[in-house]
């Protein structure tokens, strides 16, 4: 059974004449993550902000577990957990207090708030640092403790706005495992603009340019569109390039740069042993021969550039 | 909910040196300049009395003196502590904390509000024990001393609301500070200034005016219900402050 957990229909927030964010509409079931994607000032922290009642919409509505956020504000909030881009830390505070008061303030009751506080610490790896002062903690431990303060009830929804920002390598691969965990009970929205850990840990992907959502899908279709039906051959001595287009399978070729060439085949057929065999009768000289794919970040251009255009 | 807010910001004032130092210089502040003095000149100047109905009580003349000194000091001191309250949460941008949670504006300003004044009744609190212990060498009349904390509590809580008000709507702790003084120093001296006037509306707005029943021990239901309609006056303001936030972004 698949629970909607968010449901967002035509958002739409305008300051002034500026309609920052224009009919976004979208919905996410339980278990699921969802990977929002944009340049820097298409929305998305403004999405977020209206996601978790941190700023009205100006038209639409946002539905969690079915409560309105603008009607019911309490109850809708009760069942999230937000990590703004800044993360929201008393500085005075230590780990141990600031972790308290969230869950207090997030309805965790007296009996089970130590309980709480303890496995947030766990799952963020910040159990050493319980006393310190979150003032004296570096960047990275920082956002861990913002991370810590928006699961610490078990919410339904986590909504995380660029979690792995500011992080060491291997901080941010724990990250990026915790979100997956989370993914397997909540429901994830994390905002980023590093495309390949939308590809890691996220099932849904949305991309938004300018206000609009212009891309809204599975993981899978994004993938799809990446791999393309190419490969990239790499020949010391290449022969024309109507001779490689003979090879069945082979659509097209067309030369690259470096001395590469790209070779388009029918969807399905893919030509690489042919074209080995071939290379080795014929003394070609290969010495490259990789499936070319299109990089995330060309997909992503490519996405905003059709919107622009249009 | 609302005593986890106040919990938090009492917590806070207590973490820095800030609110210790503070507490200890009002202390010393009252007990210097009011209490000691107070015994002082009493004796100076009630020996100089010759007439009986000239002469005042101990605990009328010295507890007057400390209690007017208080709110004289209160001016200086609620402005400091109440500037940070939401101004520097929004420079901070840890409002998103408290929005995020299942809190109403409400309920985030009376938590705001009432960890301030519980700070500050712990200095009242402790003020009026000053002056309690007279006792040990006079009959001291308590309800006279009861009633002027009182005064000074209501006093305090105004100053607080208008303070967090103020601080609700900037972003510099410090701008908030001088802003919540200079409006509260006119409107303790409002009828100081309109004194030529004793008709004026303006007179009964002064905080003063509504100060003075109770340092002479009369409490007076029109003042209580002046202190209550000021405090709610700001605090719903602030309220409105806070939404406007999540309104216009």
């Amino acid at each position: 059974m698949t629970t909607v957990t968010i449901e967002a229909s035509e958002l739409t927030r305008t300051y002034g004449n500026n309609t920052v964010v224009r009919d976004v509409s979208f919905s996410l079931s339980q278990g699921e993550v969802l990977g929002f994607l944009g340049p820097n000032g298409a929305g998305k922290s403004t999405t977020m902000k209206m996601l978790t009642g941190n700023l009205a919409p100006t038209a639409g509505s946002v539905n969690i577990c079915g409560i309105d956020i603008i009607e019911n504000p309490k109850a809708a909030k009760a069942l999230i957990g937000y990590l703004p881009e800044q993360p929201p830390l008393y500085k005075e505070l230590t780990v141990d207090e600031m972790l308290a008061l969230a869950g207090r303030l997030h309805g965790v009751t007296r009996k089970h708030l130590k309980k709480a506080v303890e496995i947030a610490k766990q799952r963020t790896g910040l159990t050493e640092m319980s006393g310190r002062l979150i003032d004296n903690l570096s960047k990275g431990y920082q956002q861990r403790v913002g991370i810590a303060q928006a699961i610490i009830h078990n919410p339904m929804v986590v909504i995380l706005d660029e979690p792995t920002v500011g992080l060491d390598p291997i901080q941010i691969r724990d990250i990026r495992a915790l979100i997956k965990e989370l993914g397997g009970e909540h429901s994830v929205i994390l905002s980023t603009h590093i495309l390949p850990e939308v590809e890691m840990v996220c099932d849904h992907v949305q991309i938004i340019h300018k206000g609009q959502l212009v891309f809204n899908g599975g993981i899978d279709v994004l993938k799809q569109q990446r791999q393309g039906n190419k490969l990239l051959l790499g020949l010391n001595n290449a022969p024309a390039l109507n001779e490689i287009e003979k090879i069945s399978g082979v659509v097209s070729v067309t030369a690259i740069q470096d001395g590469l060439l790209r070779v388009q085949y029918a969807v399905g057929e893919n030509p690489a042993e042919r074209i080995v065999e071939m290379a080795v009768k014929k003394k070609w000289g290969l010495h490259q021969i990789t499936p070319d794919q299109t990089s995330l970040e060309e997909v992503f251009v490519q996405l905003t550039y059709q919107e622009a255009t249009q | 909910m609302i005593f986890a807010v106040a919990g938090k910001e009492l917590r806070s004032m207590f973490s820095s040196p800030m609110g210790w130092v503070i507490l200890a210089l009002l202390q010393l502040v009252f007990a210097h300049f009011g209490f000691f003095e107070g015994v002082d000149k009493y004796y100076k100047i009630m020996s100089g009395m010759v007439r009986p109905e000239e002469r005042l009580g101990a605990t009328e003349f010295i507890g007057n003196n400390v209690f007017s000194m208080a709110s004289f000091v209160m001016l200086f001191a609620v402005p400091l502590l109440s500037m940070r309250l939401i101004s520097e949460e929004r420079k901070n941008q840890t409002l998103t904390f408290l929005f995020s949670a299942p809190l109403s504006l409400t309920e985030i300003v009376l938590g705001k509000f009432i960890g301030l004044v519980t700070f500050l009744t712990i200095s009242i609190i402790l003020t009026g024990v000053m002056v309690s212990s007279l006792n040990l060498w006079v009959t001291v009349d308590f309800g006279y001393i009861a009633a002027n904390m009182l005064g000074l509590w209501l006093l305090v809580a105004s100053f607080s609301a208008l303070g967090i008000f103020v601080s609700g709507s900037t972003q510099q702790p410090i701008v908030a500070a001088i802003i919540t003084f200079v409006v509260l120093f006119g409107l303790l001296t409002m009828d100081f200034y309109l004194a030529g006037d004793p008709t004026s509306v303006f007179n009964k707005i002064s905080l003063m005016r509504h100060f003075e029943p109770f340092s002479h021990g009369i409490i007076d239901t029109r003042d209580l219900a002046y202190f209550f309609l000021f405090v709610l006056t700001f605090l719903t303001l602030t309220v409105r402050r806070l939404d406007a936030d999540r309104l216009r972004g």
